[in-house]
């Protein structure tokens, strides 16, 4: 057994594969003690290597990993065992979101992440879903549909939350209020896609990819077609794992 | 050790955040710096010169004033010391490379502005500066808007004088620069009451064309590979270039040099033979700001050299010493300030023409350009950066950044991904 395990920031993801494919795999919420519950969470498996990635990476290295990987590299490795032909990802996590560049052979060429600001991450809809009254899960498919869009000028999730509020106030349609935040949202992660070019397949992964009102605005944004795993939160551990496979990845960082 | 209190106290010092600032260097000196394995024995005298940060050395600036000699506190390379060591003064570089005293700026300045700016204002405000208490006068240039603002800000609380730095390198910017400098020359005249007579001049250019050789020399060794010293201890050195004693600074960088000059020959290094090779391009890394270089050299790659002010833009152009008179070397001197390629001038095809030629002279895999927030000539000039270097092959990656450590596990995961794709390009594919 081969075990990659993602530890982000809200959730920790942890994919286990055998010889033919993905044998299992767990996504929990990181929790207050991420190392307790990574340990909890590889224990199940005799795993012969385990290769971590995401921003826990490096107290894994120090404990139980085998290797570690960046979150880029682990999302390209995953993304591309999913989807053969994928040249462009879109990972929107917990706290970061990137665009990342792939050549015809599946390798990194280029990729841009978010500055230190949660506006454009998973985070920002939790935030804003919770503000609303929606759950993270229907946030989405409620918003995709709203008779209008009403435009949210805030950069910043704070202020963000109180324009929110303040629309609310004013008895304005949560769908609509909803549908203008996941524009937002698609506009800051275009403007990284368009730093670094755009080449089909585009893949969305991360749990933001689970969205549908996002898909359908990066579509009509990008004038392209979007992929999605049915698990997109699992991309980064499934790299990691057929990383933790492969072990070609010993020099990596 | 010596007890510099009183020193400090008579210097005007806030004792109390002075001290709450020294109690945080050796924590973060002994984890970035000592915690390297292999470093070459020369090292030792940056470790006491750091140890000493605000004592020799501060010391010695204070006996000198005490006998009537000046000290001339910079900011940039474009205050010739030549001129300020013919005039029997010193110069020192003044603090603005950490943002533990950043509050204080905020009472005077506006909040997006550049973290260095920021920070010397801080250190001023705050007193915990006794390089910035000890300067008789402060010289600024007009080399960007914020810089060139906040000396008028600055001017409020000590003696500051603006050199008027040109922007272009036509004629005229030459013509104004080269009366700059004399002007600055009768300056540091009327300061010190000393005359600055050719042979002054020749005594300050050969001073610092020596030291600038020393690490020439020291940099030239960086393209060894294995490169024999790590790419944070090489920063080190040319940051204290600014700080210490000219003299006694080049003679102890061109032991190191010869120390290095074995290991090179016995074939030892700091890291693998295979680490990536990244060049630094970008901003200057004033003291102690060791953040990006600790950050990629923990990854597992290393520096070869920085493509910064403090950086091969402060070293690599002598002055020429054929000039006769005082008004010739004037000209050699300011000839030399002319060819300093920073990203305030405009057009600066120079810098990328130099970035090139660095990438191949020292092997480099790829090139971090590291930019200040808020630093608009850099963050600007990036752009046509990254179209040469692309267009070249050549991987970059930009970091923008400031002196907190909020970002530190964003950057790394930038600076190993960055790495990762050198290593797969290299052959290490997955």
């Amino acid at each position: 057994m081969f075990v990659g395990i993602d530890i982000g920031s809200r959730c920790i993801k942890v994919v286990a594969l055998n010889g033919s494919g993905i044998e299992d795999f767990q996504i929990a919420d990181t929790g207050f003690n991420p190392y307790e519950r990574s340990l909890g969470m590889i224990k199940p498996y005799k795993a012969k290597r385990i290769v971590a990635t995401g921003y826990g990476r490096h107290f894994a290295r120090e404990d139980f990993a085998d290797e570690v990987i960046t979150e880029i590299k682990a999302h390209a490795i995953g993304t591309r065992y999913l989807f053969p032909n994928c040249r462009t990802i879109i990972d929107i996590g917990g706290q970061d979101s990137k665009a990342i560049s792939l050549d015809e052979n599946g390798r990194v060429i280029d990729f841009q992440m978010n500055d230190r600001c949660a506006a454009g991450t998973g985070k920002f809809l939790e935030i804003m879903a919770r503000t609303l009254g929606f759950t993270i899960d229907e946030f989405g498919s409620q918003c995709m549909f709203a008779d209008k869009v009403i435009r949210i000028n805030s950069m910043c999730t704070v202020f963000a939350e109180s324009e929110v509020v303040s629309l609310l106030a004013k008895k304005e349609d949560p769908k609509s209020i909803g549908l203008g935040l996941h524009k937002s949202i698609v506009e800051r992660v275009s403007a990284m896609v368009s730093r670094i070019g755009v080449n089909d397949d585009i893949v969305i992964s991360g749990g933001v990819g689970r969205n549908p009102c996002i898909k359908m605005l990066f579509e009509q944004k990008l004038g392209r077609k979007i992929c999605a795993y049915i698990y997109p939160e699992i991309a980064g551990a499934l790299g990691a794992a057929i990383a933790a496979m492969s072990g070609s990845y010993l020099n990596s960082c | 050790m010596t007890d510099y209190r009183e020193m400090w106290k008579s210097l005007g010092l806030d004792l109390e955040a002075h001290d709450q600032l020294l109690a945080v260097i050796p924590q973060i000196y002994g984890d970035i710096y000592l915690s390297q394995e292999g470093r070459p024995e020369g090292m030792s005298y940056l470790d006491f010169v750091m140890s000493e940060i605000h004592g020799l050395r501060v010391k010695e600036l204070n006996d000198l004033r005490a006998s009537g000699g000046k000290v001339i506190g910079t900011f940039c390379l474009y205050v010739p010391e030549e001129i300020v060591l013919a005039s029997g003064a010193v110069c020192v570089g003044i603090c603005g490379g950490a943002d533990w005293p950043s509050d204080e700026a905020d009472r005077v300045l506006p909040r997006n502005l550049c973290p260095l700016i920021k920070s010397f204002m801080s250190f001023k405000l705050a007193k915990v500066c006794p390089y910035f208490e000890s300067s008789d006068m402060i010289v600024g240039e007009t080399t960007c808007d914020g810089k060139k603002k906040v000396y008028e800000v600055l001017g409020e609380y000590t003696n500051v004088y603006v050199m008027h730095t040109p922007q272009m390198k036509d004629g005229t910017s030459r013509q104004l620069w080269r009366t700059e400098v004399e002007k600055f020359k009768n300056k540091m005249e009327g300061l010190t009451g000393n005359k600055i007579d050719s042979d002054a001049l020749a005594r300050g250019i050969a001073t610092v064309n020596a030291k600038r050789a020393a690490l020439k020399r020291l940099n030239d060794m960086r393209k060894a590979v294995p490169t024999p010293i790590s790419g944070k201890d090489a920063l080190l050195i040319q940051q204290v270039a600014f700080y210490d004693d000219p003299i006694r600074f080049t003679e102890m960088v061109n032991k190191i040099n010869d120390e290095l000059e074995k290991r090179i020959a016995a074939g030892v290094g700091v890291a693998d033979k295979d680490a990536p090779r990244i060049l630094v391009s970008g901003c200057p890394m004033a003291i102690p700001n060791w953040k990006l270089h600790h950050i990629v050299e923990s990854a597992g790659a290393v520096i070869v050299a920085e493509e910064a002010c403090i950086g091969h833009r402060y070293f690599r152009d002598m002055v020429n010493e054929t000039g006769i008179d005082t008004d010739e070397k004037l000209d050699a001197i300011a000839d030399r300030y002319m060819k300093l390629d920073c990203a305030c001038f405009t057009p600066n095809k120079e810098r990328l023409d130099n970035i090139l030629s660095l990438v191949k002279e020292y092997k480099a895999d790829g090139v971090i350009h590291y930019s200040l927030q808020f630093c608009d000539p850099f963050t600007v000039e990036y752009a046509s950066v990254e179209k040469t270097l692309k267009g070249a092959g050549i991987p970059v990656l930009k970091i923008e950044t400031d002196y907190s450590m909020e970002d530190a596990g964003q950057l790394s995961t930038r600076v190993e991904a960055f790495l990762e794709t050198i290593r797969e390009t290299q052959g290490v594919v997955m």
